[in-house]
């Protein structure tokens, strides 16, 4: 230990982020984050639509091609399920707030309760809206 | 000098009456969030391949108007008021988190402008 603190900088660290297992709940809340941040992005999608539906054919007509492109449904799913996993999320965080849910056998099954209903919801709606429509074609 | 002790101070908005309107904020915009966003998905998801008459004709219908005002304007206030908050955790450098936190307000600003101008044009036009 005396030769390290010779060398000069190397001073004990607390282990990085990377080693730790991850909780279920240390998952559902950077996720919860992660999906807002996403979700921010998302208000573009919405004003953009709005305003092209507002303006006229053409816009409106860009603004379908583009949605309905490959990489436009993988935005729409990710908006989807962001806004979904977020509201499952959020509802669990409002319990939080009201005191209940801490028992971290209970903070464990809400949260792989989130993730598995979010993931079902999302793809339910989706296949709901996309299959019969013929929307992608 | 007060006799009040320091829990009935801070207890409920406390002492200063105010600095939780941040926490608050989020949380109301939080619980009004939770059915317009149910509403949202499911318009947005019957709305699917729809024309832009459709889409127009269903904007125009006043109730769905007013929901997506209010998904809007609840919306872009919960974004704003947790973005701030992620920008205050890791952005150390002050210069660039004033900035960003600026950035913040005049993008939710911005959005709100154009979303609520569109929504507006479409619903009195065809109301």
């Amino acid at each position: 230990m005396a030769e390290q603190a010779k060398k000069g900088r190397a001073r004990p660290l607390s282990p990085h982020l990377e080693i730790y297992r991850w909780p279920v709940t240390m998952a559902t809340s950077i996720t919860h984050r992660a999906t807002g941040v996403a979700l921010s992005m998302g208000t573009l999608v919405v004003a953009w639509w709005l305003i092209a539906t507002a303006t006229g054919e053409d816009a409106y007509d860009t603004f379908s091609k583009i949605a309905r492109s490959p990489l436009g449904l993988l935005i729409l799913f990710g908006f989807v399920w962001s806004l979904v996993y977020h509201l499952l999320n959020g509802i669990r965080h409002l319990v939080w707030d009201a005191g209940y849910g801490f028992e971290v056998k209970t903070a464990d099954r809400t949260g792989v309760l989130v993730i598995a209903l979010s993931v079902i919801v999302a793809i339910a709606a989706f296949a709901f809206a996309f299959l019969g429509t013929g929307a992608t074609s | 000098m007060s006799v009040r002790t320091p829990l009935a101070r801070v207890e409920g908005l406390g002492a200063a009456h105010r600095g939780t309107e941040h926490f608050t904020r989020q949380r109301a915009t939080a619980v009004a969030l939770a059915p317009l966003s149910i509403w949202f998905v499911c318009s947005a998801l019957a709305l699917v391949g729809a024309d832009r008459t459709a889409a127009a004709e269903f904007l125009a219908q006043p109730l769905n108007a007013v929901l997506m005002a209010l998904f809007i304007i609840a919306g872009l206030i919960h974004m704003a008021t947790g973005l701030q908050v992620v920008i205050e955790d890791y952005v150390h450098n002050e210069g660039g988190k004033v900035a960003l936190l600026l950035l913040n307000k005049f993008f939710a600003w911005v959005v709100g402008a154009g979303a609520i101008y569109a929504l507006l044009k479409i619903a009195l036009l065809r109301g």
